[in-house]
């Protein structure tokens, strides 16, 4: 007995299919088969995913993958979603474990905050015509200007990430996506002037020469961290927390290290990459500062330190710390960023909104006057340039993507990362699955991604009349707040449409 | 070279040491700077005095010598190298280090050797001649960690939570009776003539740095706590 029903419902127009297999040889779930017998093509639904492969590739357009109807009795309380997981803890005793960013309907506050443009006087300016300026610095800013006896200025500007447009991809290790993705995010990264994030499993030899456009991430496994690797970045990125799994480590299954990630991880093949809950050298924002100065020891304070915390309730107290501990720059992960594997209770209800999170820390750095001693980056989730124009103008000096680059590599949202068995070569070691992505391809498609948004980003600058993304940051009466109650607009620090 | 830090910032002692071309560093008056040996690969320090946090973190070979205490986080992520430290250590020792080896001739504090790695010829080695405190070894995942337990009257030389989490590597406790109340994720045999053997060379070095007779020590009764294959990470998910 089995009282879980498939999902999924695979349509076949037997007037279009022309039996070529082709959906059996791609499809790493095996749904797809043929009886030789009967000469027909066969499915197996139960084990489809919904990730749009087979269909993509079905040469006459004969598939399409349906909900299905069959159904429990309606009940607004106790859903399909809430019976199904029932069943399945009760199966199996386990935790509840999920991929990708939260799906539940939460309220997005990016859709209900309005973009101003000029009219009339301050007239808008056409990018086409004028330049504009999109180039950002993450860092310190010094506090004051320093003079020789000559009078002439001294660099007193402590070191910076240098990025052509406030975007860069966002921590992903190699061991949760494949070679093949990390290579695209790398390539881009270059081809764009920005910066890509290696995640928690280390710099593979390969990329090392795309250092100058490379974040190095330390987290609390310490994977792949040696002095060769902390000095290869543009900067170094302490991961304490993330938007998809506030307060809770990592797991990478030992089915999944295999020779090069084994190597990247500089741990042995075959054995579990488990990364703890917490760094257990932090348990205070001096433990934190330790840290952030051991660093930039190890680096000669020649690389900034970036510390990457999750969105949650006091997050405003936690940055004002995180900026006293030394950071140079703070990165906000919100509760709905991607994840390669996460307890599915923790990512569906722990942490908060971004728009919160990133409006609130900006006013409480600013309030405190020390706003310019960090830059803001965040994440979790900007699905487009005009949540990136959104956030920026709440405060955030860049965000990070993921989810968008991963869409762009060909990703379908079908959240099942945590199987290793991704049919777009992304989320997946298995090297038949990996070369189906193909890195130039991909990076092609990731430069096409930013390039455009940077377009649309300077679009909607020029309709405010400002040139320089300098001008927009923190600038919130460029925004305003629709369908959103007080309470709401008093956090965002933003009014309401027609104020 | 010789320095006296006294009371120089640690940035400016750090300052000093990265601008010296030499292998040989003697630091006296030590008190307490930070990072000393960090990240660095081909010295040898000789310190006198208290080492602040973060000695020899990321070491890359170096062979630090302390003649006195440590503060915290010791050999934190420490890739090779040696840390020998005549004196008692401070918290987070060792912490996710992948190789090389630690010796202390006293106590060691909270969270020692906490998911500490090993990978191909590199093999962590954390030998403390006196006691641990809570969380010795948590998440340990590859090396060793030897408690003698001198002062502990054979008694179990560490505190709460030893090994919670391990999932590889070796913590070798002196004590007269079998460990109790350890977490499910280690099992515990009384060391066996392989254990001994892996012991052994390492007892030798202690022995070199701070006296004792190795047969003497090896004659104790000791314990050996190692990951407890059914109760890893396996067996507790299941997907949406």
């Amino acid at each position: 007995m089995n009282m879980l029903y498939p999902q999924f419902e695979v349509i076949r127009n037997p007037n279009r299919c022309i039996k070529c297999r082709a959906c059996e040889k791609q499809c790493a779930n095996e749904v797809h088969g043929y009886d030789e017998n009967l000469k027909i093509m066969t499915c197996d639904e139960s084990k489809c995913v919904n990730c749009h492969r087979c269909v993509a590739i079905c040469p006459t357009r004969a598939l399409k993958i349906v909900k299905t109807d069959h159904t429990f009795k309606e009940n607004a309380n106790w859903t399909e979603k809430a019976i199904t997981e029932i069943y399945r803890q009760a199966e199996t005793g386990g935790v509840l474990l999920s991929s990708m960013g939260n799906p539940e309907q939460h309220p997005i506050y990016w859709d209900k905050i309005l973009i101003n443009a000029s009219q009339v006087t301050n007239p808008p300016i056409d990018p086409l015509r004028e330049p504009m300026e999109t180039k950002t610095f993450l860092g310190k800013k010094p506090g004051k200007i320093e003079r020789d006896e000559k009078g002439n200025l001294i660099d007193n500007l402590p070191p910076h990430i240098e990025l052509n447009m406030p975007v860069m991809f966002s921590a992903m290790s190699y061991g949760s996506i494949s070679y093949n993705a990390h290579a695209a995010l790398a390539k881009a990264a270059r081809e764009l002037g920005i910066c890509y994030n290696t995640g928690e499993g280390g710099l593979h030899k390969d990329f090392y020469e795309y250092g100058a456009n490379t974040i190095v991430q330390v987290a609390s496994g310490r994977f792949g961290v040696h002095t060769d690797y902390l000095n290869a970045g543009a900067a170094i990125e302490i991961k304490m927390g993330q938007g998809a799994k506030p307060g809770i480590g990592g797991h990478l299954p030992a089915i999944k290290v295999g020779a090069d990630i084994s190597k990247t991880r500089m741990i042995p093949e075959k054995t579990d990459a488990i990364s703890p809950a917490p760094h257990h050298d932090i348990y205070s924002i001096e433990d934190l500062r330790q840290l952030v100065y051991s660093l930039k020891e190890a680096t000669n304070y020649k690389k900034p330190v970036m510390v990457k915390i999750a969105a949650v309730h006091n997050v405003s107290a936690i940055a004002s710390g995180v900026a006293r501990s030394g950071a140079d720059i703070i990165c906000i992960d919100g509760y709905r960023g991607g994840t390669g594997a996460a307890p599915t209770r923790i990512r569906d209800s722990v942490g908060i909104p971004i728009e919160l999170a990133l409006a609130a820390v900006d006013q409480r750095l600013r309030d405190e006057g020390i706003r310019d001693k960090v830059s803001i980056v965040v994440g979790g989730s900007i699905r487009n340039s005009s949540d990136l124009m959104k956030a920026i103008l709440l405060g955030a000096d860049a965000c990070y993507i993921a989810t968008a680059a991963l869409l762009a590599l060909g990703c379908h949202l079908c959240r099942t990362c945590q199987t290793g068995k991704c049919n777009w070569g992304i989320a997946t070691q298995r090297e038949d699955l990996v070369k189906r992505l193909n890195p130039e391809i991909g990076a092609k498609r990731l430069v096409n991604l930013v390039t455009a948004w940077n377009h649309e980003l300077e679009e909607m600058m020029g309709g405010m009349g400002i040139n320089s993304i300098e001008a927009l940051r923190g600038n919130r009466l460029m925004l305003r707040g629709i369908g959103l109650t007080q309470k709401e607009l008093d956090i965002l620090g933003i009014k309401h449409a027609g104020e | 070279m010789e320095f006296t830090a006294n009371t120089t910032y640690y940035q400016q002692l750090q300052n000093q040491i990265r601008n010296c071309d030499d292998k040989e560093i003697i630091i006296k008056e030590l008190y307490g700077q930070r990072y000393i040996g960090c990240a660095t690969s081909d010295k040898n320090f000789k310190l006198y005095g208290t080492a602040g946090n973060g000695l020899g973190q990321y070491n890359n070979g170096s062979t630090i010598e302390v003649f006195g205490n440590c503060q915290e986080a010791v050999g934190d992520t420490m890739n090779s190298g040696e840390i020998i430290i005549h004196g008692n250590c401070g918290d987070a020792c060792g912490y996710g280090m992948r190789g090389g080896k630690i010796f202390i001739q006293g106590d060691v504090g909270y969270r020692a050797g906490i998911h500490m790695k090993a990978y191909m010829d590199k093999f962590p080695v954390l030998i403390v001649g006196g006691k641990a405190g809570s969380f010795l070894g948590e998440y340990l995942a590859g090396g060793l960690i030897a408690i003698l337990g001198n002062g502990a009257q054979g008694k179990m030389p560490c505190s709460y939570f030893c090994g919670t989490g391990m999932h590889g590597g070796k913590i070798i406790l002196r004590c007269d009776e079998k460990p109790e109340g350890l977490p499910e994720q280690v099992l515990v045999n009384e060391m066996n003539e392989e254990d001994r053997a892996e012991l052994t060379p390492y007892i030798e070095d202690y022995c070199k740095y701070f006296g004792g007779n190795v047969k003497e020590i090896l004659s104790n009764r000791f314990y050996v706590l190692t990951p407890n294959p059914n109760s890893g990470y396996n067996q507790l998910y299941t997907f949406e």
